[in-house]
């Protein structure tokens, strides 16, 4: 809503004048089933709006954005709203298989006999519940959390701790300088809390974090000697984003001024428990069925759950063996310099709502080409679970 | 891809289907059955009679002399035919019945007549609650007054969801006449039953079931089953339980009814409200003996009814429709734009999104937006307790506007910035250029002449003046400022606008103060004067309130905002040519001081929790007090007459009434002065002159006053 609006409010069309609502969400809360129906309803969007909601983890909102523009192209919609929204502040608190049996018991149960032994099989262990949030960011196969895949990562590719603080510690630095510089005036609205809190930015920056002060935090999933930590982790917070995607024939008929051409999308998977290489598997694809190379891309959103993941996928990309053997390259695909990814910082310091972190990369790199005046981008991230997703963006 | 053409929501096709009539199709209700003009009467196939009350050529169903001479037909060939049950119901949309056709109130002077035709209402009700056949009311929308005492004289009520029921006669100075007084301290508990009538409060259906009122509520679709179940003796019965027959004995009755005199002072004085006394007095004396408080009632009824109280608030009635009245057809817009989050343009957009439009309110200042939006939700949860999800959607449409986008779409867009000619000039400049151009634009000033706000402006002809007072959420009128290149379709529109949003408009004609602050400054200055004479502020608010204000006038300056009166105050010294009391220089330096009244929570009086803090020694105010204070208002209503500010008395009255809530009792302050008589007035003024000062000098206007005029006293 608190996007949605401001949205809406500055095109030149009518709300109801889109053909379709795409919403990424993966924790849906069970008041609201398909909460892109929701929304829509909720922006105004009248009642003829059909809306659905897409889930593949972390890769949420640039799912949307995916299914929008396949289905533009094939000619089944012209306007699209596609976005991500997240609120894992609502991830609820459920109770245990064994107190849910009980419970079934208990209703279940005729007399008041039966229903007295019942009473009598209570458990205290019932009552502890188990966050939802912790189960959700758990991958089932492998029973490794998402910061356990990480650290695999880092390992694998000999990533430091060092290397991750550094990593995170400069994050922090762009995203205070952006924030600063205006650059996300036209990209993040405030939102506006019933009790008259105004949100105007995201409060996860800390750009007062060195490499030195991030080396004193404790390992958050892998003690003692984990190198994963808090400070160079992503931090779970709740967000949305939205896009408009447009076919030609609404540009023309809305007289619309597009920001961005989306020209072709990826995705890849792979397994569970090092799915923080993800983007190398769907970019590297992308890449080669449009002739081009590492090189070619001027500006890189991989979305930053973890910094030693995201260090990870760049030491993939230079490593012979891996190249080869996994991507099916001649050898080592090259380097992305630092100054071409992740320019204003991200996940690391603004969050990573994770059905809305997709969109809001596709969004950002968008806003950010634009900015510098960079021809060719991609977003890509890495999904809990063992797959990536990429987009290949040009500016128009 | 082509666009597919706009299509109708879903329910607007199918909503007239609803409405279950019985052997009536649901979709048309205006078949044809029965020689009567106002009720049409048909047999279902299980051998029930369904009774539909659809008045001729009115929106509203209300019960009146013929439509009972009907029902009293339709009754006797009823009793002949003898059906095994009968369906009352509304073929209205808005409701069953909103109660007594009050036009026939009007001008009522003959008490005997009155009681014949109260006593064959009352006969024509008896008989429907004697009718051997199993009654049925089922009712959705409003039922109220009349409407209840018919529901009251049927065996079973069946509520549908939306249903509303009350007894509103006590805001008319009245009680309930066809027997309600008589009937509901019988059915339900008699202390909700007294507390129902005495406020006149309306209680929605599942509450009125927890009050036994109804015995069922349902939806539309389950309506036919519950009209069966209700008939063959499946539905059980709502009944008076033991403790509420035990309330309704005489010593109860005593000593609950002191209780509720004194709570009923508190708010209407019996000097200027009779009818809640009288009400109570009915149920004390004869509470135990049904045939004898009918004829109380009927007695007790006619008496109210001639008094002046009921008469000057039936006026305030159609004072009120009147204004309606004004505010003319629908309002085609959906989209209003409001500028300044401040407490006039925050409330403003609250109030629009809350009656369903969509709302964009903008302002540089995020902070003033987000204080808007905490404004918006607590004024949301009060108002719209028992509605989450209208609370939900409110908000929803409420939108925060930072950049000021909401004006490309917007059908109105209103300006409520500080009193600032400079500021709003520039605003008007940015906005009007990105405005659609068949919209409105429309200022909130208080002060600034439009001709002043209108230059410069490519199109001046679509900018008019939205006055409203604060609370907005509480101050139903709003002044529709003109000037004289307004378009006449802009003027008619803004109205529209007020009524789309359940507010009365009251055109007025640009001049300083318009009518309503015009004629309060005299009012609150002569306050000040008393208080530097050394008068007590307990005293000069208690003169007032005697009269029958609803607050005093150095409470309402609190209130206010010393600030806003002395700017206005000032304005008006400035522009008018006429005598004014200087503002005392030390009213200035408590404002300077930021002493402001209520909002600063020191003014003239200390403020805590919302109240004034006032001290409970008796005071008793001089005897000219209340004319010292009145009259120039009266004055100065005139003067406005006279000018042209506003058009007739009727508006005049209205538009005092509903803003600064003048005495309702008293029909409005032009009806009084005509009650007190003009000569009388005159005289006071120039005696008032002689002693205090020109200020009191009366307007020459009060002399090309007809008096009394026979075409205004009708309104």
């Amino acid at each position: 809503m608190q996007c949605g609006r401001p949205l809406l409010l500055r095109q030149p069309f009518a709300p109801d004048a889109f053909d379709l609502v795409i919403l990424g969400c993966v924790n849906v809360i069970a008041d609201e089933m398909n909460p892109a129906r929701v929304a829509a309803l909720r922006l105004g969007m009248g009642e003829a709006m059909t809306a659905f909601t897409v889930q593949i983890n972390c890769g949420s909102g640039m799912q949307s954005i995916d299914t929008g523009y396949r289905t533009i192209r094939d000619g089944a919609a012209d306007l699209i709203l596609a976005g991500g929204a997240e609120a894992l502040s609502h991830a609820p608190l459920v109770f245990s298989r064994g107190a849910v049996n009980w419970y079934a018991r208990l209703f279940g149960a005729r007399t008041l006999g039966a229903r007295l032994s019942v009473l009598l099989g209570l458990r205290p262990a019932f009552f502890k519940p188990v966050v939802g949030l912790e189960r959700g960011l758990t991958d089932p196969i492998t029973d490794l959390n998402m910061g356990q895949t990480a650290e695999l990562v880092g390992h694998l590719f000999h990533v430091t701790r060092r290397d991750a603080d550094e990593y995170a510690a400069e994050s922090q630095r762009r995203l205070a300088a952006a924030q600063h510089d205006g650059f996300f005036a036209d990209e993040i609205e405030p939102a506006f809390a019933r009790d008259g809190t105004v949100y105007d930015h995201d409060d996860g920056v800390r750009p007062d974090s060195t490499a030195e002060s991030l080396a004193k935090l404790k390992p958050a999933f892998e003690r003692p000697w984990g190198k994963v930590t808090a400070g160079n982790s992503s931090q779970i917070t709740d967000g949305a984003s939205w896009v408009i995607l447009a076919s030609e024939d609404a540009v023309t008929r809305h007289k619309l001024t597009p920001k961005a051409v989306i020209v072709d999308s990826e995705w890849a998977a792979l397994d569970p428990s090092v799915m923080g290489l993800g983007p190398v598997y769907c970019s590297t694809p992308l890449l080669r069925r449009h002739q081009l190379t590492l090189d070619d891309v001027e500006l890189w959103e991989l979305n930053e759950a973890f910094a030693a993941q995201v260090l990870g996928c760049l030491a993939a990309w230079q490593d012979d063996e891996f190249c080869r053997d996994a991507l099916g390259l001649a050898g080592a695909a090259g380097r992305i310099p630092r100054e071409r990814l992740n320019v204003d910082g991200g996940a690391i310091g603004v969050g990573h709502p994770v059905g809305a972190s997709g969109n809001r990369i596709v969004l950002h790199l968008v806003n950010a080409m634009k900015r510098l005046g960079k021809k060719r981008g991609i977003a890509t991230e890495c999904i809990g679970g063992g797959q990536g997703g990429a987009m290949l963006i040009e500016a128009v | 891809m082509t666009s597919t053409p706009a299509r109708k929501p879903a329910l607007a096709i199918l909503g007239k289907r609803n409405r279950e009539l019985g052997p009536f199709a649901r979709d048309d209700a205006r078949q044809e059955s029965g020689p009567w003009a106002h009720w049409r009467m048909r047999t279902d196939e299980d051998g029930i009679v369904w009774l539909v009350f659809d008045r001729k050529d009115s929106s509203a169903n209300t019960l009146s002399e013929p439509v009972l001479a009907e029902l009293n037909d339709i009754l006797g060939r009823l009793e002949r035919d003898g059906p095994r049950g009968v369906v009352i119901r509304s073929a209205k949309p808005g409701g069953f019945i909103a109660g007594a056709d009050i036009a026939q109130f009007r001008g009522v002077t003959d008490v005997a007549e009155l009681e014949m035709l109260l006593s064959r209402g009352h006969a024509v009700l008896d008989r429907l609650d004697r009718l051997p056949a199993v009654t049925v009311a089922v009712i959705h929308g409003y039922c109220l007054g009349g409407g209840l005492e018919l529901a009251l004289a049927c065996d079973c009520r069946i509520a549908v969801d939306d249903a509303r029921f009350g007894f509103p006669e006590v805001l008319l100075g009245l009680h309930p006449g066809l027997g309600g007084t008589v009937r509901l301290p019988r059915l339900i508990n008699p202390l909700a039953a007294m507390t129902m009538m005495l406020t006149g409060r309306t209680e929605r259906a599942r509450r009125a079931r927890r009050l036994r009122l109804i015995d069922a509520v349902t939806q539309e679709r389950h309506v036919r089953a519950a009209v069966r179940a209700a008939v063959n003796g499946d539905l059980r019965r709502s009944k008076q339980d033991v403790t509420g027959t035990l309330l309704n004995s005489g010593p109860a009755r005593r000593l609950l009814a002191r209780r509720m005199a004194s709570e009923a002072a508190k708010r209407a004085p019996r000097a200027h409200y009779p009818a809640p006394y009288a009400l109570i007095d009915l149920w004390v004396e004869h509470g135990g003996d049904a045939e004898a408080m009918q004829q109380a009632e009927i007695a007790s009824f006619a008496k109210l009814l001639v008094g002046g109280t009921a008469q000057n608030l039936v006026r305030v009635f159609f004072l009120r429709e009147n204004l309606k009245k004004l505010a003319g057809g629908e309002w085609p817009g959906r989209h209003v734009h409001v500028i300044g989050a401040g407490t006039m343009g925050g409330d403003i957009a609250a109030w629009c999104a809350w009656q369903g439009l969509f709302v964009t309110l903008a302002d540089t200042n995020r902070n003033a937006i987000g204080g808007a939006i905490t404004r918006a939700a607590e004024l949301y949860g009060k108002i719209g307790r028992d509605n989450r999800l209208r609370v939900r959607d409110a908000l929803d449409r409420l939108i925060p506007d930072l950049r000021g986008d909401g004006a490309d779409n917007a059908d109105l867009v209103i300006e409520a910035v500080p009193e600032n000619l400079d500021l709003k000039r520039k605003i008007f400049a940015a906005v009007e250029p990105r405005m659609k151009p068949a919209a409105i634009l429309a200022s909130n000033t208080s002060s600034i002449p439009l001709e002043a706000l209108r230059e410069n402006l490519a199109r001046p002809q679509r900018l008019v003046g939205i006055h409203f007072f604060n609370p907005v959420s509480r101050m139903q009128l709003v002044e529709v400022v003109g000037q004289d290149l307004a378009a006449p379709d802009v003027l008619a529109e803004a109205r529209a606008f007020l009524g789309r949003i359940d507010r009365l408009p009251a055109p007025v004609k640009s001049a300083p103060g318009f009518l309503v602050n015009r004629a309060l400054t005299p009012y609150l200055l002569e306050a000040l004067v008393m208080l530097d004479a050394g008068m007590k502020k307990e005293a000069i608010d208690k003169a007032a309130k005697n009269f029958g204000m609803p607050m005093g006038p150095i409470e309402l300056a609190d209130e206010v905002g010393l600030d806003v009166c002395l700017h206005v105050a000032d304005t008006l010294r400035g522009s008018l040519h006429r005598d004014m009391p200087e503002a005392p220089q030390w009213l200035k330096d408590k404002v300077a001081k930021g002493e402001l009244g209520k909002k600063s929570g020191k003014g003239l009086y200390d403020w805590k929790d919302g109240r004034a803090v006032k001290s409970h020694e008796d005071v008793v105010p001089a005897a000219d007090a209340a004319d010292r204070l009145i009259l120039p208002m009266l004055d100065a209503c005139v003067t406005c007459l006279r000018e042209g500010v506003v058009a007739d008395e009727a508006v005049l009255d209205g538009a005092m009434i509903f803003a600064t809530g003048f005495a309702p009792f008293r029909g409005g302050p032009l009806h009084y002065a005509r009650t007190r008589g003009f000569a009388d007035i005159h005289a006071t003024l120039e005696r008032l002159a002689a002693q205090y000062g020109p200020r009191f000098a009366p307007d020459p206007g009060w002399d090309s006053l007809p008096d009394p005029t026979p075409a205004a006293a009708a309104l």
